[in-house]
């Protein structure tokens, strides 16, 4: 394999790996932080266990999504240096930024959140959580608008060869980008989603094994895991609501700036009047044409938020007579500057993405995080008044896998929503202006190259199993006994601290 | 030799990545000593645990300073950034395993109580401790000397980049993390572990300024910082000297029980070590130049530059954010300022929040 389809598969697997972490906290900072806030006002210990609970798993969690984060920044500049060089002036300011703005706040406050229970009086403990919870949502901004920017190269003009801010407006479009705009609300409200679906499963999960103890059960732990359930399902439903209204938003932005990744979503072969959706599509091999689908009449067009859905065989014509645009025929500045650059450095190119990956990942997208919303309906149904989980052979031998698909259906979404939105991007890694294979690194070999994927893909299995083990392992532990916080008595250096690792 | 004018914020931004720069490697050269040093200071589980509770709550913030460095690097001089990280690729991959296994050790060693799995987490420490600052002596050397280049992109070997000096800046980098870890220990810890590390600077140290001393003489012998950009070599020569003489002053007060001012000599040290290095880099961004081409035809300070309006955007930011970062992280010092000791430690492992 050459060093391009190798960059791709590594960034592939370290982002999407990445990815698996993220959901949980930029959500579950959050979820934690409103639990400590219930504690705060109340004093019900209850809450303070949920707090300590959740926290530990948010925790196990935080630690992969930060050490796999400094991959991701690093391998710009490692596996696609000429990408970099071609898009820093715009794309560098967002990442710098994020480790500026975000970073260094998530990474401090979460280590005054960890270490400062006994140290920090209430209000400020729980303000840490807070700037915790903050960061990450300011982290997602920063790296959304730089991704956002890849799909729809704003704010940029074609200048000493390389793309440059259009001046002070030029970076105001690059936040303003009508993608990222869109794109921001669909990544949070689903990581939402993953969220609510795991603390829905968790103590879901938990008040089935609380109920098969009849009556020796806790009543105190029964309430705290069914406040838990409630809200995490109420959450996730919530939340998938919301992520399917700014879905249809991105869908008709991303028809009007991506067209050919709308066509290749659908399989839509040929441009239609009043499209049709089609639920399932069989093409033939070399993705020129439809062999059989089903389809919802009309539902396509709808989408697009067009009467008109242009399908990929004309937008492959289009291209090759008058070069890449939007679907009003219009481009970006950055587009319509590079476009003799493009015509001439990279002739020949194919604008079509891989159709199968691209119409088969906008279905599973969508269907996991269905079939996730319909589970939080179904539990808030389940323990409706104060029921517990059923009593029924069939409950029993499904509600334990129901409760690992709770996050686990939205967090599979997720990744096949990135998935879809980066393969359905190609062959361009800047839409329209730069091919992917333009961006890789000219002076790294393939073997370089294969080396670190095998290096991280082992690495990354090996701290997957660590993971996954001590996560199941803190949530068979349960609710943590505390009942209350008292502060250290700072004066005396032997005093044992409350709290050390 | 005419200098070249560098336009200012070109200056202003090479600075900045110089203070980030310099701040990680200050802030972590300690993370880093004290997670080598688990298996020389703490040769019990209650020692252990006092060493990595000294930067138990701060690591991970340390650590933030080498990605917004990147980061900087990427946003005001992509042609740097690139050409820098595409050229030293197998090495920053040994660095990012390094990275990733420290950091998982520290998060993840209090959340089991099992002999083994402690084990298994204060390797992950150890080695992912020593590999990044093996990495970056040896990568700062090479900087010195001028990475191989076509006028744009590396175009020297693996094996190059490990030629004597470089392997004599990754030791000494060894050697003074190990030297300024146990100097933080002695500042942030009372009782045993306290004395066995004010009685470790006392040995290693002086090693430490041996091969500190070493480098930085062979530093400005070999490639005095004097280039197409200006001549630095008196600065750059101020800089060796006042490394040497602050990391001794360093050792000895340490050594004596002083470990305050001996923390803040050790700091100077670091900064005016890795100051001089970026004198000699400045201009040339530690790739090698060919005098033969003109200026605006190759790599350097001035071609690796953003535009004016990116440098002006992350100037504002700079000047607004740095400051606040700054104050916030001191505050997370002085939360934790208290000194810790076998006594402090908890005997029942209490599991994380």
């Amino acid at each position: 394999m050459d060093t391009v389809t190798l960059g791709r598969w590594q960034f592939a697997i370290t982002t999407v790996y990445h990815f698996l972490f993220v959901p949980i906290t930029i959500a579950m900072s959050m979820l934690v932080a409103i639990m400590q806030t219930i504690w705060y006002k109340t004093g019900h210990a209850r809450y303070l266990q949920l707090t300590k609970f959740f926290g530990k798993l948010l925790l196990i969690n935080f630690a992969l999504g930060v050490v796999t984060g400094i991959v991701q920044e690093f391998q710009f500049g490692m596996n696609w240096s000429e990408y970099s060089r071609f898009v820093g002036d715009v794309f560098g300011a967002p990442l710098a930024l994020e480790a500026l703005l975000a970073f260094f706040l998530e990474s401090t406050f979460l280590g005054l959140w960890i270490f400062g229970w006994h140290k920090l009086p209430r209000f400020l403990h729980l303000m840490t959580i807070y700037a915790v919870a903050f960061g990450t949502t300011l982290s997602a901004v920063f790296i959304l608008a730089a991704n956002s920017w890849m799909q729809n190269p704003v704010g940029t003009t074609f200048r000493n060869g390389r793309a440059e801010l259009d001046g002070l407006a030029g970076f105001g479009e690059v936040l303003t980008n009508p993608v990222f705009l869109v794109t921001f609300p669909h990544v949070i409200t689903a990581a939402y989603m993953v969220a609510g679906g795991l603390m829905a499963g968790i103590c879901g999960w938990w008040l089935m094994k609380l109920r098969r103890e009849g009556a020796e059960r806790d009543p105190e732990a029964v309430a705290a895991h069914r406040f838990g359930a409630k809200l995490g399902a109420v959450v996730l439903i919530l939340a998938s609501v919301l992520t399917t209204v700014s879905g249809d938003l991105q869908g008709k932005i991303m028809t009007q700036v991506q067209p050919m990744k709308m066509a290749a979503a659908e399989a839509l072969y040929d441009t239609e009047t009043n499209a049709d959706l089609a639920l399932f599509t069989i093409g033939s091999l070399d993705g020129t044409k439809e062999i059989f689908s089903i389809k919802i009449p009309g539902l396509l067009s709808w989408m697009s938020g067009n009467e008109t859905v242009q399908g990929i065989n004309d937008l492959r014509e289009q291209y090759a007579a008058e070069g890449s645009s939007q679907n009003d025929g219009t481009r970006t500045q950055l587009q319509q500057e590079f476009a003799a650059d493009l015509a001439e450095n990279y002739p020949g190119v194919d604008p079509v993405p891989n159709i199968f990956m691209s119409f088969w990942t906008f279905r599973l997208m969508i269907g996991l995080g269905m079939a996730g919303a319909a589970l939080g309906v179904l539990m808030l149904w389940l323990l409706r008044k104060d029921r517990l989980p059923p009593q029924h052979r069939l409950w029993d031998k499904v509600w334990t896998p129901m409760m690992f698909a709770m996050p686990l259906l939205p967090l599979f979404a997720i990744s096949f929503g990135w998935i879809f939105t980066e393969m359905g991007r190609q062959p361009w890694i800047v839409a329209g202006v730069m091919p992917t294979a333009g961006g890789v690194s000219a002076s790294v070999s393939a073997a370089s190259v294969l080396i670190s994927m095998i290096v991280y893909t082992l690495l990354y299995g090996v701290l997957a199993v660590i993971e996954v083990g001590l996560f199941l392992r803190y949530v068979k532990k349960g609710l943590p006994d505390d009942t209350d916080v008292e502060l250290d008595d700072e004066s005396d250096a032997d005093t044992p601290m409350s709290f050390a690792y | 030799m005419l200098m070249e004018t560098v336009p200012t914020l070109a200056i202003v931004w090479y600075l900045l990545i110089v203070v980030l720069w310099v701040g990680f490697l200050f802030l972590e050269g300690f993370d880093f000593g004290v997670g080598m040093l688990l298996p020389i200071l703490g040769r019990d589980e209650k020692k252990r645990r006092v060493l990595i509770n000294t930067i138990g709550p701060v690591w991970d913030g340390n650590e933030v300073w080498l990605l917004t460095a990147g980061g900087a690097m990427f946003a005001a001089f992509p042609g740097w950034y690139s050409s820098l990280f595409s050229a030293l690729y197998l090495p920053l991959l040994l660095m990012l395993v390094g990275l990733i296994l420290r950091g998982v050790a520290f998060e993840y060693r209090a959340k089991r109580t099992e002999t083994k799995w402690r084990s298994m987490l204060d390797k992950f420490a150890i080695v992912g401790s020593f590999l990044p600052t093996l990495v970056l002596g040896v990568g700062f050397a090479n900087f010195v000397i001028g990475l191989p280049n076509d006028g744009l992109l590396f175009n020297g070997t693996l094996a190059g980049l490990f030629g004597p000096f470089a392997l004599l800046g990754g030791v000494m980098l060894l050697a003074l993390f190990l030297t300024h870890g146990a100097t933080f220990i002695t500042l942030k810890t009372s009782g045993s572990v306290h004395e066995s590390a004010r009685r470790l600077v006392g040995k290693i140290g002086w090693i430490a300024v041996a091969l500190v001393g070493a480098f930085v003489v062979i530093q400005n012998v070999m490639w005095p910082a004097n280039s197409a950009f200006g001549n630095f070599a008196v600065i750059a020569w101020a800089a060796a000297a006042v490394t040497i003489v602050a990391l001794a002053g360093s050792v000895t007060l340490t050594s004596r029980g002083r470990e305050g001012w001996g923390f803040v000599l050790g700091g100077l040290a670091i900064v005016s070590l890795f100051g001089g290095i970026f004198v000699k880099m400045y201009g040339n961004l530690g790739f090698a130049q060919d005098g033969g081409i003109a200026v605006a035809e190759h790599l350097n300070v001035i071609t690796a530059a953003s535009s004016p309006t990116t440098l002006t955007i992350m100037t504002w930011a700079a000047i607004i954010f740095v400051p606040i970062v700054v104050a916030y992280q001191s505050w997370s010092y002085w939360v934790f300022r208290k000194r810790i000791s076998t006594k402090s430690i908890p005997d029942d492992v209490t599991v994380a929040v």
